[in-house]
């Protein structure tokens, strides 16, 4: 189960994480929908592009820009977060969005939690796996923390003073 | 002053909301500790000596009276009947019970006040000059930029989870007394040749373990553009920035990792995305913003007052008042008065429940509601009429706020110390209430003159003592706590960085350490010269020669009116300390 436009649904995606002993060039990827790592995707590039359903997803420290050339190719891309404090993927999701039009699915995967939700669902993305120990119904009320916001991100890219009458004094 | 509209209300009431839940599930233990503490860090809450810790933003420095009101209102209910304002324009509350955070969060949203990002790896509240929109030297109004900036950085999506805390800082003045040389990103407003307005961007700048003077990344940042460009360079700074060791973790590292010119290239190149994108300031937003910060609606008065010069003439406290404590309005007939929170026997900073209100108080009978709170851990009353002054120099005298000493050596900063930090290595209250004590001579005081003194309980430097005249950070020595000094740190125009004078006293001995550094200040200065400047003209090493044949008399005991009264120190300072009000 995943949180997918603000709902939670079935989710057939698998996210394939490398072992200690695998190596991006020897592992090997099994049939059906997979969300690989980035340095997979690079190492068996020749192999993978002529499936269907393939995703990637990127680590913390790793850049949107890796993916500038294939972004047509993915129907998914997933961020992950080694730890929640970690907040290097909302950028990497700002460039995916802002700077290379990303329009396909964005998933945040790792340590995705209820806290964090809101500004993840800002700065773009749609789809969301909740740390596997979490009640994913709780982890859903973190996307309706706020009605209210000042700037503008990839949710809404009008900051609020372009959006709306701003009032004077009450 | 800004006042918020539906907007803004709606914002902090789903605020208090989003907090009081987090508390709730960190309660019920649905909420790890290690998962709590990030969050409670983004609002203000410490979990520090005596228990939870809540620093609540006065942002830009700037408060209504009305709002000083609430905070004595949680001083008295949910504390101890008292708060600590702080370097960072702020004010702290040291007892506070996890269980009251929610109630204490709805009275503050109930008078447009809040704790967001008052700690955290996040965007910090902004800071500003505490003479805003009154000063003679000041070229723009910073007010409104900062209350722009405010809105800005408020729950920012992209920059709540960074690699360290990043402090904004903001001015207007020709002279810079926000100390935008020493925040992660300091802005100057400035005009460039065509009268337009703009920002001189400085970037890197902090103390702490690493003290880095900023650098200057743009000379002129259109005001239209001063939130995307502000946007690159904390972008590059959450990709880039070290996270995985929390010493190197600041912006003033990578920026010196990279070089400025790298550094600089890499915003640019960002900006080059987001640059006249939506999050360009509008002249209507700017115009509704600044509508808040016009200029109060001041009477036609003389230049002189009368009573005020009279008084002046036949009552010598109420002189050194005006000459210490009370500076230039750009408004003719009108005065700003700094309030001390600097009185011998108090914590520096410390205010009660009762002052807070009387304050308010104030603020409404003589300057228009509103209270600033100075980064040198002061209060300021900004629109004073000349012809008030003498009421409300009686009033403040009351109250133990008219000590006349804004600016001279006990007017100290100091940072609360391991008193009530859990991060110090040292007691720092206490020395400056020694100090306070060792100096309690007006005349000597007034002849000193202009001096800052930073009392930093740890390298975390809050009490910025890299750039005091006279800076005194505490360290941990096998267990006792003891005191590094160093001299010839500035802040403002001529912002530089101490030097330290050599190997750490105790605590008996570093009052003693600066009557020392004084003495030989008294015996060399120029006419008219500052305490600082004499130290640049001499440069310090004779001022070290002359501190340790003083001081290691002292250690020796030759002195020995100076060991015993070490002594007594010593026993003083085994009882704990708490505020000397209870």
């Amino acid at each position: 189960m995943i949180i997918k436009n603000q709902n939670i649904v079935d989710d057939d995606w698998s996210v394939l994480r490398l072992n200690e002993n695998d190596t991006p060039e020897g592992v090997v990827v099994p049939s059906g929908k997979f969300i690989v790592p980035l340095k997979v995707w690079q190492a068996q590039r020749a192999q993978l592009q002529g499936r269907a359903e393939i995703g990637v997803w990127l680590n913390s420290d790793e850049r949107a820009e890796a993916l500038q050339d294939d972004l047509e190719r993915f129907v998914l891309i997933a961020v992950n977060f080694p730890k929640f404090a970690d907040g290097r993927g909302y950028s990497i999701a700002h460039h995916l969005r802002v700077r290379l039009g990303y329009r396909g699915e964005l998933r945040a995967i790792g340590d995705v939690l209820r806290d964090q939700l809101f500004y993840m669902r800002r700065v773009g993305f749609d789809a969301f796996e909740p740390r596997a120990d979490k009640d994913i119904h709780e982890a859903l009320k973190g996307l309706s923390d706020f009605s209210v916001c000042y700037q503008g991100s990839s949710d809404e890219a009008l900051p609020l003073f372009r959006r709306v009458r701003r009032g004077g004094e009450i | 002053m800004y006042r918020y509209d539906q907007y803004d209300l709606q914002l902090a009431a789903e605020r208090v909301a989003q907090f009081s839940d987090q508390v709730r599930r960190r309660l019920s233990g649905e909420l790890s500790e290690e998962e709590f503490r990030i969050l409670r860090l983004q609002n203000g809450l410490y979990h520090q000596v005596h228990g939870y810790m809540l620093r609540i933003a006065a942002p830009y420095g700037l408060l209504s009276a009305n709002q000083v009101r609430t905070l004595a209102l949680v001083a008295r209910r949910y504390d101890r009947g008292y708060g600590h304002f702080t370097t960072r324009q702020n004010i702290q509350f040291n007892w506070i019970r996890l269980e009251d955070t929610p109630a204490i969060l709805a009275e503050l949203a109930k008078a447009e006040l809040h704790a967001n990002q008052a700690s955290g790896s996040c965007l910090r509240s902004i800071t500003s000059d505490e003479f805003a929109g009154v000063a003679r030297d000041e070229i723009v109004d910073p007010r409104p930029y900062a209350e722009i900036l405010r809105q800005w950085s408020t729950f920012h999506p992209e920059f709540a989870y960074l690699p360290r805390k990043f402090k904004i800082a903001i001015t207007g003045g020709g002279e810079d007394r926000a100390a935008t040389g020493v925040h992660d990103i300091g802005l100057r407003v400035v005009k460039n040749a065509q009268g337009e307005v703009g920002f001189r961007v400085l970037v890197g700048g902090g103390l702490g373990r690493t003290p880095v003077i900023g650098t200057v990344i743009s000379d002129f940042v259109p005001w239209q553009h001063v939130l995307t460009y502000l946007e690159s360079i904390v972008r590059v700074y959450n990709e880039y920035g070290r996270r995985d060791n929390a010493y190197k973790a600041r912006i003033k590292i990578l920026v010196k990792a990279l070089g400025i010119e790298e550094f600089r290239r890499q915003v640019e190149a960002d900006w080059e995305f987001t640059k006249d994108g939506s999050m360009t300031v509008t002249e209507e937003e700017l115009k509704r913003v600044s509508a808040f910060f016009t200029p109060h609606d001041y009477a036609q008065l003389p230049a002189v007052d009368a009573g005020v010069e009279h008084l002046q003439r036949e009552n010598k406290a109420f002189a050194n008042w005006l000459r210490r404590n009370v500076k230039p309005h750009k408004t003719t007939g009108y005065a700003v008065v700094v309030l001390s929170l600097k009185k011998a026997g108090i914590a520096p900073g410390d205010i009660t429940a009762d002052q807070m209100d009387a304050v308010a108080d104030l603020a409404d009978r003589y300057s228009f509601g509103e209270v600033r709170v100075s980064h040198m851990q002061n209060l300021v009353l900004a629109d004073v009429k000349q012809s008030d002054l003498i009421e409300l120099w009686y009033a403040a005298t009351e109250l133990g706020l008219a000590t006349p000493n804004i600016g001279l050596l006990t007017d100290v900063i100091c940072c609360p110390g391991s008193d009530f930090c859990s991060l110090a290595n040292a007691r720092s209250i206490p020395l400056a209430q020694e100090i306070a004590n060792r100096f309690d001579d007006f005349d000597y005081l007034h002849d000193i003159g202009d001096i800052e003194l930073n009392i930093s309980g740890c390298i975390n430097a809050c009490a910025h003592h890299h750039v005091g005249h006279i800076g005194i950070l505490g360290v941990d020595k096998n267990g006792e706590g003891r005191y590094q000094v160093s001299i010839g740190g500035a802040q403002g125009n001529g912002i530089r960085l101490g030097q330290v004078i050599g190997s750490s006293f105790s605590a008996a001995e570093t009052p003693e350490v600066l009557a020392s550094l004084l003495s030989l200040y008294v015996r060399e200065r120029h006419e008219g010269e500052r305490f600082v400047d004499t130290v640049h003209r001499l440069g310090v090493q004779p001022f070290k020669e002359h501190v340790y044949k003083t001081a290691t008399a002292v250690s020796l005991g030759l002195a020995d009116e100076a060991a015993s009264h070490a002594e007594s120190l010593v026993a003083c300072y085994d009882d704990p300390y708490f505020s000397p009000r209870f």
